[in-house]
């Protein structure tokens, strides 16, 4: 069974290029473009890692990692926050709400799919 | 309809065009309406980019019968398909008087024949019920989005993401989402 | 940032720079509506958004002089957001002059040209003075160097080290979705492990929590790793854990201790002179040296470069969508002359005389016009050769060999839509040379080879095409294995007695690889025979020269364009169809005496000193009413990229004509003997045919004269 992983962003360019590494490194993908789209999403599907960016529109990231850790389904999943490197009040906030781990942007693929592949085995 | 002719809809501007892909249908939308044969049809009326009048098509090769063919539709290549022959009713006998909507649907544009073009419906998701539990009928439930009664008629509402795939389609979690937003701040 | 991995993600910068536009927009109007009298917090927030994404994804393309003025923009719109500055007529004016700024900085970011000198020197320096009135706390960094892309494992034998770890995670580790067994396996890829679980302070089942954590673990790690890398591990629990880690290393039992070996670079330095340049002049070094995207600065000569600037050529930059459009518009005028010409075709000799030669003149006109506006968007193949050196870098990497690469013809034109094509078939190619052509170097060295081999890549025009050659000197193809191979797998018969040529060629065949084991590199068992349909659906050809011991080489030739073909209009039944000029040898029609049957399966004609195979393409469109008898009709000799030839049964031939391609797949679906579909001048849509697609399909049914074949099965993948 693949890997899923949700990819929660407002940048359409981010989401795609996650999405392509992601997939070309054989998980499958889900995208949300806010935090309220993510929990529609989490409520219906299953995923195995979620990525959030911080900043969007309706449910920042910071938002979305405290419900989906107050949450049922999904409340020890992986979630990996994307940060600009020098966000480091907002790394502790994530971490604070529940986040397992964070990835700097801007990230290059071979990062990414290494601390992807570092949360989920 | 004079051959050739077409009718734009209003509300079909580039910018909506194909924008409801799949999913639930919303509050209030308007579907547009044509029969073929003795029942009624509809289709959201954002999937419709235009109207015409039948043209000869082209045959491809090797096909099953619901599938026309292809025409030009202004320099592109779109195929036509057969809805009475696709609901099983057999091919339909083509003249002058009918008419071929034109779908968006994503980024592939298709045509439909129909017998005639009936009305453009305001429907609001309550009228909308389901279609009822159908034993194999000759419509494949998967292409139904519901059933709604408009001035005593029935009119069956198809979901056109659906209608022509072959096989079932792909569990949506396995492709990407991409819910339509309004605003994208 | 150099070139690094921004190659890889290239294939989105149309859709950031698309998304660019929308969030300057958003961003524009958000400014306009700000003022002392009119704050809305929320549109502030779209506004800092809007910036953020902006900067992010200049971040992630490398597009340097965007991200530093793009994090002051930011960090003011932070400060705003957060209600450290206050909204005056003046800071409005700043931001709005500095999303004009922005939005300059993305145009030349978007035509890949370098900003000019202070064109954000007062903008920025305007953001800054905002920032200054309020000292934040926490002032971001300057923009921090981007990660870059990890440097290359060397690949000699390291000094081995010897550690333990002590980890004792929170007792709620879980809860943040962290895995302590996920961590344990990260551990021991880095070496020899030896764990040890200290399960003291498990409780009673009753007094034991679900999700909390009572185990500690003692790790004993030995490899070629360092600490750094055992705490990057730790990196997202190392504050709330516990994580001790003390070094053992010692000498080791029986003195092994290495010395530290010679870390030398994977990739050899090539020397200058070796290697076309590319402008910019960054050659590909050695050592975790990027090369700068070689595209990055072109050269005037292109559609494109700076009007007024230095470089002084006559040129003009053009949208390339206006390009396309011109193209597709003067196509459509193509097929319009066409129409009218067809509307006259019937006219009786005499009459109208003057519209008649007025139109053949009109005729020619745009023919010139259409090839005029197709050499602009002819493109230098040197966009696509350009990504080799890195390419060639990386797969000499992964495979532990020495490569150089040369290439020339760079300035070889062809229409971007070949241009786009290139990519894959040249990347397998070259994939395949260096991970099965080469020889490791010592192996070279050992038979008298320079250690680092060479792979030529090249480019030509050649009567009416362009012809690619990939050539390599490694040791050839094994012609005895490849033979041997192609037996066991069934694709030749044995005993048979074939060419060296024959023999090479075998390496098209499906399904054929020499590997036992698919390598990771020419990965995922893409084989040659993929390559070979790929060119050949672009209506190209590829073949091989090889000699054993010295090197192999791959010859690809294509179309100079993908948009229009020369093709010839036939008919069977009522239906017309197109054949590309390219394969059609000659038409003709035999006697019945000619035709011969073959083991009752299928009919044969003798035409140039072969028998050749007739296919009735009304049996195979099941097409009714047409004459399906060659002796009544017509059969049209044609050639497939590969060299086989076929005898197609058609009714007519009605005449030659270049057809503007269209695709019949992006609203429908590939068509088994179709390639694509044209607009002839009645307006119609005709098919045209794919005579290697139909040569597969008469193979996979009976196909004789007067009997139908069974219908086959109708599969419709929408």
């Amino acid at each position: 069974m693949k890997k899923k992983v949700l990819t929660v962003d407002d940048s359409r360019t981010m989401r795609e290029m996650v999405s392509f590494t992601l997939r070309g490194a054989g998980f499958d993908v889900v995208e949300a473009i806010d935090g309220q789209q993510a929990l529609v999403v989490l409520a219906s599907h299953k995923v195995d890692l979620i990525l959030a960016d911080l900043n969007m529109p309706n449910m920042d990231g910071i938002t979305l990692i405290r419900q989906v850790r107050a949450s049922g389904g999904h409340r020890t999943v992986p979630i990996l926050m994307l940060t600009t490197e020098s966000d480091d009040a907002k790394k502790q906030e994530g971490r604070a709400a529940g986040a397992t781990g964070w990835i700097v942007k801007p990230f290059n693929p071979e990062k990414l799919i290494q601390v992807v592949q570092k949360v989920m085995g | 309809m004079e051959p050739g002719t077409s009718v734009a809809l209003p509300n079909a501007s580039r910018g909506q065009i194909g924008a409801v892909a799949s999913g639930p249908i919303a509050a209030e939308e308007q579907y547009v309406t044509f029969t073929v044969g003795t029942e009624e049809y509809g289709v959201n009326i954002l999937s419709v980019r235009e109207i015409r009048g039948w043209t000869p098509e082209t045959k491809l090769p090797n096909m099953p019968d619901f599938v026309r063919g292809v025409v030009n539709l202004r320099g592109i290549i779109i195929p036509i398909f057969d809805l009475r022959a696709r609901f099983g009713g057999g091919s339909t006998e083509v003249t002058r008087r009918h008419v071929v909507v034109v779908l968006q649907v994503g980024e592939r544009t298709r045509g439909i024949l129909v017998d005639a073009i009936s009305d453009i419906l305001t429907v609001s998701r309550d009228d909308v019920k389901p279609p009822p539990d159908v034993d194999c009928g000759l419509i494949d439930q998967q292409y139904l989005s519901g059933l709604v009664t408009a001035e005593n008629r029935m009119v069956t509402l198809l979901d056109v993401t659906r209608l022509f795939a072959g096989e079932a389609v792909e569990e949506i979690a396995s492709s990407s989402i991409q819910i339509p937003h309004q605003a994208q701040a | 940032m150099t070139g690094g991995y921004s190659d890889d993600l290239s294939r989105f910068k149309q859709t950031y720079f698309d998304e660019c536009g929308e969030l300057l927009a958003v961003a524009e109007a958000g400014l306009l509506r700000l003022s002392p009298q009119n704050i809305d917090l929320d549109e502030i927030n779209a506004v800092f958004r809007a910036v953020h994404s902006i900067k992010g994804g200049g971040g992630t393309f490398g597009f340097s002089d965007l991200v530093s003025f793009t994090h002051e923009f930011e960090a003011v719109m932070d400060r705003l957001r957060s209600q450290q500055i206050g909204v005056t007529i003046e800071l409005v004016d700043v931001l709005i002059r500095a999303n004009d700024v922005m939005a300059q900085l993305l145009t030349y970011a978007r035509d890949n040209r370098a900003t000019p000198p202070g064109l954000t020197d007062s903008a920025a320096a305007d953001l800054k003075r905002f920032l200054a009135t309020v000292a934040k706390k926490d002032d971001p960094a300057e923009s921090a160097p981007v990660e870059s892309a990890p440097p290359p494992r060397p690949q000699r034998r390291e000094l081995q080290r010897s550690f333990v770890i002590y980890f004792r995670p929170k007792q709620d580790l879980l809860l943040t979705g962290n895995e302590p067994a996920f961590l344990l396996r990260a551990l021991r890829r880095l070496g020899e492990t030896e764990i040890v679980c200290d399960a003291g302070l498990v409780p009673s089942l009753y007094d034991m929590e679900g999700e909390s954590l009572y185990l500690y673990w003692q790790v004993s790690l030995t490899g070629s790793t360092d600490e750094a890398a055992i705490r990057d591990v730790f990196e997202f629990v190392v504050d709330d854990c516990q994580v001790d880690i003390v070094e053992t290393t010692g000498p080791a039992d029986g003195g092994e201790e290495e010395a530290f070996g010679l870390f030398s670079e994977n990739m050899p330095y090539v020397p200058p002179g070796q290697l076309t340049v590319y402008d910019g002049g960054v050659l590909p070094g050695a050592g975790g040296e990027q090369p700068a995207a070689p595209s990055a600065a072109r050269p005037a000569a292109e559609a494109g470069g700076a009007g007024g600037g230095g470089l002084g050529g006559h040129t003009i930059r053009v949208d390339l969508d206006k390009v396309d459009r011109l193209v597709n518009l003067v196509g459509e005028m193509v097929i319009t002359q066409a129409m009218i010409s067809e509307q006259l075709r019937d006219v009786p000799p005499g009459t109208l005389q003057q519209l008649v030669e007025g139109l053949e003149e009109l005729s020619r006109h745009t023919r010139e016009l259409q090839e005029s506006v197709m050499a602009i968007r002819a493109q230098q193949v040197r966009s696509v050769f350009s990504r080799m050196p890195r390419l060639v870098r990386e797969v000499a990497a992964q495979t532990g060999k020495e490569v150089q690469l040369a290439t020339s013809g760079e300035t070889t034109e062809v229409d971007k839509t070949v241009v786009e094509n290139l990519v894959d078939p040249l990347t397998h190619m070259i994939r395949n040379s260096i991970d099965h052509g080469l020889e490791s170097p010592d192996e070279r060295e050992r038979i008298g080879k320079p250690r680092s081999g060479t792979v030529h890549l090249s480019a030509r025009h050649r009567s009416g095409r362009i012809v690619i050659e990939v050539e390599d000197d490694g040791r050839g193809i094994n012609r005895p294995r490849v033979l041997e191979k192609a037996v066991e797998r069934g694709l030749v018969a044995a005993g048979v007695s074939m060419s060296d040529e024959e023999i090479d060629n075998l390496i098209f065949l499906p399904g054929f690889s020499t590997v036992d084991t698919v390598s990771a590199i020419s990965g995922r068992g893409v084989g040659m025979d993929v390559v070979r349909r790929n060119i050949a659906s672009l209506g190209g050809r590829i073949g091989v020269h090889s000699t054993p011991g010295e090197g192999t080489r791959f010859v690809l030739s294509l179309p100079l364009t993908l948009a229009v073909l020369d093709g010839m209009v036939i008919s069977v039944g009522e239906q017309r169809f197109v054949l590309p000029l390219t394969n059609i040898i000659e038409s003709l029609r035999p006697k019945s005496a000619d035709l011969q049957s073959v083991a009752n399966q299928y009919d044969v004609i003798m035409a140039r000193g072969e028998y050749v195979r007739l296919v009735y393409v009304d049996q195979l469109f099941r097409i009714d009413n047409a004459i399906g008898d060659p002796t009544r009709g017509l059969v049209v000799l044609v050639e497939t990229e590969e060299g086989g030839r076929l005898g197609l049964v058609v009714d007519e031939v009605l005449g030659q004509q270049q057809v503007v391609i269209k695709s019949l797949e992006s609203n429908f679906q590939r068509l088994d003997g179709v390639s694509a579909a044209t607009i002839l001048g009645d307006g119609r849509v005709a098919l045209i045919l794919d005579v290697a697609g139909l040569q597969t399909m008469s193979r996979q049914h009976t196909n004789r004269g007067a009997r139908r074949p069974p219908p086959p099965a109708a599969a419709l993948a929408c």
